[in-house]
């Protein structure tokens, strides 16, 4: 512990020059797409989604310059900062407005850069009978444009502006087919249970402003050793909540499935490859927070161990392709912040899972998209099945991402999960068996889930021949204004299964390449650990694991063979019925009611409150604004009594004044008696 | 400066004098709205050359000051001068009136008043009550001020009960009591520290400065009497709970005008009261009475959103979405930190540009489905995408989206809270999801989904059976889907270039305020740090953060 507190002063941060110094292009491309996408109303609807590509791609291309030119100066140099205006001050508050260029805010930017341009030009083909589609471009943009000023903001204002403002984008894709009432709750779901942890993000900034004076990264992050630990413990937890909410993990995982209701590209880039993994880009980003705070640190591997476990688990219960990659998602995040929640020894390992992730990922949920376009919008595994023959290349390029997930040796997850289960197996005995048991435990159930799906998508009985093709009531397509394409003869009925157009494939091709690549380019030689090092420190080994490291490749390839052989055992040999089945054990039942977190929160949160507010309700109704009101009737009704006494008869004066005279005798009495 | 300072005072009354006396020749109906926005935009460019000539680093508390004597017999004077928290509220006032004034006069969403009245007599009582609202934030001496907080009750009690809706009486009659009852109070405290002053100095004074000198050698015990005088007005007037119930039906029963600059402006009469008076002449007892403060403004954060969550009317829903509002504000102000303070003035100027916005929106949608009920609507993103996504952009104000301008004011008066008030601070950082709740619940109920409701589908018989028939062929249902969505969409049209136009100016406020915050900081934070001082206390974070 000492020897970590005295390790690796931070290194210096430079003033950013040459490219660097107009890094702010990056984020402003974007923007400005967005800007005018939506602004420019009907009359961009023809070039909106180009234009979309374009500010995309030219980010991307000067990201590589940036990365290039970065790779050229010596490690101590690559901090950097690039201060653009003070944005808002009062007293001794000053938040700037700047962007932080090193290692790690560079990898996010060519992963989001990158992976984005990939499914924007995919979205082109996937979006082209959208009569939105131009609407859908500039939600895209505002998207990478606010991604990037997450990863790219010097300070955790910035990073919260970033931070809120995916969740915006997030809210309006996932709502984007505006006439499925699903849409419009999964997208509210969403954003509200981010705004849960955006709350924990928000006191941690307080407390770092109130301990520090400041929430600049550079002083935070050189001055962290002068706050005690109690005070880093609650720092890092708060933090940790943030990184829950955004990254859908336990107990805040259950917006995520629900946000497959967005069109598929979004699930792909969105809610696989960049935004859900920004919580593990907090974790790494203020790992000089958590580096001083061993029970923050702990708490993020046991979130990471008990979130990999529950979207694996859930992951084998669903029979929506889409949301079978969802929970493998929320799943593999479990993995990431397992890994940074480990410190030195797993800041580049995690990092290596996400970049490779985003690759196999976004490859994944873009087969999926392309089998959905082949099969009239169906995402019921059931309803598919021998899809291989009529979608090659999404079967070759699906395939290759599917491997590269399990962990098939040489392909990215081989690699990149490897280093993050032998990383987890260090520490304690406890510890070690325990986290390292659930990585190695989560390998095999991700090896059946994944399976499953390929057998049940893929392979087996083309089970769709018999059947017609399912309208959702809500369809978008319903609300297009074109008149409906004449239907041609002989086509009317039944799935017509086919491969998707060039734009689309390419995309996934290219995202398949660096599935299988990924990984070992990064692992191997500590290539990605090297390049972070001045952002994240020197890359530790674990010394002291509970199992042999090296036994660790040969035991997850054996897991994971028998994860895929059960696969096969269930859904492979055995013909798969298209309605599933209603009596099924409890583990299933359980599995396919996410765990219950959503009757969890149901209860917990929904219920309760809906009740408070009634009360409320009433209480205001009756209560305070009762009150008033009865106290305006009695005032009236008082003086309207008042008034009736003035009857102007002298007999009832008399009467008032005889009355009055025995009260007051009374009273007299009363009190000069004892 | 001074002079320009009495023009902007006397520009709108003498306008609204112009306007009224308009009105009533014949045919004069529409050259009183043409004056009057004339006026009102007159105002505006005044105001930027006020703004351009003020120097926020001046060593005075006041700038523009002027002073002759009203009432000898008192010593009151009429008395005006400017800080960096009252320019703020009046650079507001002058953006939301020419917009209102446009709004009720020149759109097709234009209220329709009662009984066929013209939106002259509207326009008239709009300038009258900016030319008080305006000397009221100005006012320096304490009697004026007074006088002025009763008087800014009338033109506002005519704008509610002649142009209203349907409960207009009730809802008129319920404002001015609750606030004349309030004045009342405070004008006991007033009387109370003039008496004060007499016995102390041996001149009895109204001045403000006079009286704030004066203050902070007053006593505990005698304090806290006098400021539960100008407290009791002030809550009233912000609203805080549980004295807030007049301020839904007024903000309900008001024209979409009315409701802007009552909600938007009037209502931050209490709030600037708080700042600007109790503060500064009642140093100790603010510091010994802020628990309650504190407690009721958080209870408002909390209360007014859920509450907001569970209306039913969109109006009412703005209200009390402006309760949850106020909350925010009357915790940043009794937590006696330098960020929180500015935090709570720059929340008065950002909620009165949100609200205004919601306001407007609402009304342009209430204009075409003639009713304000949420459930008559629904789906209608579909029919009216402008309308849809500028209601979206005032809701996400409404929930402090970093990027708005809300966000800077809501930041400020949180961080600036937290070190010395954690507790209230973590309630009101909860309060933000629930703000989240009730904006993005109201927009899916009306904006998402199929298109349903009265207001949207119509009355007829044969649009009831577009939503309560489920074919099951996909070909039919698309077919009523799209009668139905054809006969709303000709029924409802979307935003108009004019109905553009008034929104235009406070969308790109919103945005422009949520980047480029700091000129309006920089106008108020020499006035805040002059609060703090005023009251005795200091920051309780140093530049390196908190003593260790």
């Amino acid at each position: 512990m000492l020897a970590l507190l005295a390790a690796d002063p931070l290194p210096p941060v430079g003033p950013a020059t040459g490219a660097g110094a107009a890094a702010w292009v990056l984020v402003a491309l974007p923007a400005l797409g967005a800007l005018v996408l939506f602004l420019g109303g009907k009359r961009t609807d023809r070039w909106g989604h180009l234009l979309g590509v374009a500010t995309v791609l030219l980010s991307f291309v000067y990201g590589v310059v940036l990365f290039v030119q970065a790779l050229a100066l010596p490690g101590e140099e690559r901090v950097r900062d690039l201060p653009l205006y003070e944005w808002f001050g009062s007293g001794s508050l000053t938040v700037e407005f700047g962007l932080r260029l090193d290692p790690l805010s560079l990898t996010f930017v060519l992963l989001i850069t990158g992976v984005g341009s990939l499914i924007h030009i995919y979205s082109v083909g996937y979006m082209s009978h959208d009569p939105h589609r131009r609407k859908f471009f500039a939600m895209l943009n505002l998207f990478v444009a606010s991604m990037l000023v997450l990863v790219l903001g010097n300070g955790f204002v910035t990073l919260y502006l970033g931070w809120e403002g995916v969740g915006l984008a997030s809210y309006l894709l996932i709502g984007f087919y505006v006439a499925r009432p699903l849409a419009a709750s999964a997208a509210k779901k969403a954003f509200l249970m981010n705004r849960v942890g955006d709350v924990g993000l928000a006191l941690a900034i307080f407390i770092l402003f109130q301990q520090l004076g400041t929430t600049q990264y550079t002083e935070v992050f050189a001055r962290a050793g002068e706050m005690s630990t109690g005070t880093l413990t609650a720092v890092t937890l708060l933090l940790l909540l943030g990184a829950c909410g955004k990254s859908g993990q336990f107990p805040l995982q259950a917006w995520l499935p629900d946000a497959m209701e967005g069109p598929t590209p979004v699930s792909a880039l969105i809610h696989a490859a960049t935004m859900v993994t920004a919580g593990v880009y907090l974790v790494a980003r203020t790992h000089p927070l958590y580096d001083l705070a061993p029970a923050g640190q702990l708490a993020v591997t046991i979130v990471g161990a008990v979130t990999l476990l529950i979207g694996a688990i859930v992951g084998c219960a669903y029979d929506d392709i889409k949301k079978v990659l969802a929970y493998s998602t929320v799943s593999q995040i479990g993995y990431m912040m397992l890994a940074v929640g480990l410190g030195p020894i797993g800041y580049a390992a995690g990092l290596a899972h996400l970049l490779a992730h985003g690759f196999f990922k976004a490859g994944l949920f873009l087969g999926a998209g392309s089998v959905m376009h082949g099969m009239a919008d169906e995402t019921d595994m059931r309803r598919f099945g021998g899809l291989y023959r009529h979608l090659p290349v999404t079967f070759a390029t699906f395939t290759l991402g599917y491997l590269a997930l399990i962990g098939f040796p040489f392909l990215s997850g081989f690699y990149s999960k490897d280093a993050i289960i032998e990383a987890s197996l260090g520490g304690s005995l406890v510890r070690g068996w325990l986290l390292g048991g659930a990585a190695l435990l989560g390998a095999g159930l991700t090896a059946f889930y994944m399976t499953r799906l390929m057998l049940m998508t893929f392979f087996g009985a083309e089970r769709w021949r018999e059947l017609t093709p399912r309208r959702a009531p809500w369809d978008p397509q319903a609300e297009s204004e074109a008149p409906p394409q004449a239907p041609q003869a002989g086509h009317e009925h039944g799935y017509h299964p086919h491969e998707s157009p060039w734009v689309m494939t390419v995309p996934m091709v290219l995202l398949a390449v660096g599935s299988a690549g990924a990984g070992a380019f990064l692992v191997i030689g500590e290539r990605l650990g090297g390049w972070l090092e001045p952002a994240t420190g020197p890359v530790q080994e674990v010394s002291d694991a509970v199992i042999p490291t090296g036994l660790v490749p040969g035991i997850a390839s054996v897991l994971m063979v028998l994860g895929a052989g059960l696969a096969y055992l269930t859904v492979g040999r055995r013909p798969v019925p298209v309605e599933r089945p209603a009596r099924v054990s409890w583990p299933v039942r359980a599995a396919r009611a996410d765990l219950y977190a959503n009757a969890i929160n149901e209860g917990l949160v929904a219920r309760p409150g809906l009740w408070l507010s009634r009360a409320l309700v009433y209480l205001d109704n009756r209560g305070v604004d009762g009150a008033v009101n009865g106290t305006a009737a009695l005032l009236g009704g008082a003086s309207g009594r008042a008034r009736r006494t003035q009857t102007g008869f002298v007999r009832s004066y008399a009467l008032t004044m005889l009355g009055g005279s025995l009260v007051l005798v009374a009273a007299l009495l009363a009190v000069t008696l004892p | 400066m001074s002079a320009l300072l009495l023009v902007l005072v006397l520009l709108p009354l003498v306008g609204a004098a112009v306007c009224g006396f308009l009105v009533r020749s014949p045919g004069g109906d529409a050259a009183a709205k043409t004056a009057g926005f004339v006026v009102s935009l007159a105002e505006f460019v005044l105001v930027v050359v006020v703004w351009a000539l003020y120097v926020p680093s001046a060593p005075t508390r006041f700038q523009g000051e002027l002073s002759v004597p009203w009432i000898p017999a008192f010593g009151t004077r009429f008395a005006l001068g400017l800080d960096g928290i009252a320019l703020p509220m009046i650079a507001l006032l002058a953006v939301l009136v020419p917009l209102v004034i446009a709004y009720t006069s020149f759109t097709r969403a234009a209220d329709r008043f009662p009984d066929g009245r013209g939106a002259g007599g509207f326009v008239a009582l709009m300038l009258a009550l900016q030319g008080v609202l305006v000397a009221l934030f100005a006012a320096t001496d304490v009697f004026l001020f007074y006088v002025l907080f009763e008087v800014m009750l009338v033109p506002m009690y005519f704008i509610i009960g002649r142009f209203g809706g349907a409960r207009r009486q009730y809802a008129a009659v319920k404002f001015f009591l609750y606030s004349f009852l309030g004045g009342l109070l405070m004008l006991g405290s007033i009387i109370g520290i003039f008496v004060a002053s007499g016995t102390r100095l041996g001149q009895a004074s109204f001045d403000w400065t006079t009286l704030q000198h004066l203050a902070a050698q007053l006593p505990l015990s005698t304090q806290i009497p006098l400021f539960l005088g100008f407290f009791a007005a002030f809550a009233i007037k912000a609203p805080l709970v549980p004295l807030h119930t007049w301020l839904p039906d007024a903000g309900a029963e008001a024209p979409i005008g009315g409701g802007v600059i009552l909600v938007g402006v009037l209502d931050k009469v209490g709030v600037f009261g708080f700042l600007r008076y109790c503060l500064p002449l009642f140093p100790l007892a603010s510091q010994s009475l802020a628990p309650l403060v504190l407690v009721l403004s958080v209870i408002g954060v909390i209360y007014g959103a859920l509450l907001a969550a569970m209306q039913t009317d969109m109006k009412r829903f703005v209200a009390y979405t402006s309760i949850a509002h106020f909350g925010f504000i009357g915790l940043g102000i009794f937590a006696f930190s330098q960020q929180a303070l500015a935090g709570s003035a720059l929340y008065m100027v950002n909620h009165g540009i949100s609200t205004a916005m919601l306001f407007l929106v609402v009304g342009m949608l209430a204009a075409r489905g003639g009713s304000s009920r949420i459930a008559d609507y629904g789906g209608v993103g579909r029919i009216a995408p402008v309308l849809s996504g500028l209601f979206l952009v005032a809701g996400l104000t409404t929930l402090s989206l970093p990027g708005t301008n809300s966000f800077v004011s809501e930041f400020l008066v949180l961080i600036g809270s937290w070190p010395r008030e954690p507790a209230y601070t973590v309630i009101a950082t909860v309060g933000i999801i629930f703000a989240a709740l009730y904006v993005l619940w109201i927009f899916q109920r009306t904006m998402t989904g199929p298109l349903r409701g009265e207001a949207v589908l119509g009355r007829g018989p044969g649009a009831a059976s577009a939503v309560a028939f489920e074919p099951t062929d996909g070909g039919l249902r698309d077919m009523l889907e799209d009668d139905a969505s054809a006969r709303a969409r000709a029924r409802f049209g979307d935003l108009t270039g004019r109905e553009i136009g008034v929104l235009a100016p406070l969308v790109l406020l919103i945005f422009l305020l949520g980047f480029f915050p700091q000129p309006v900081l920089n106008v108020i934070n020499p006035a805040v740090s002059a609060t703090m001082s005023e009251v005795g206390v200091a920051d309780p974070v140093g530049p390196n953060g908190v003593a260790r």
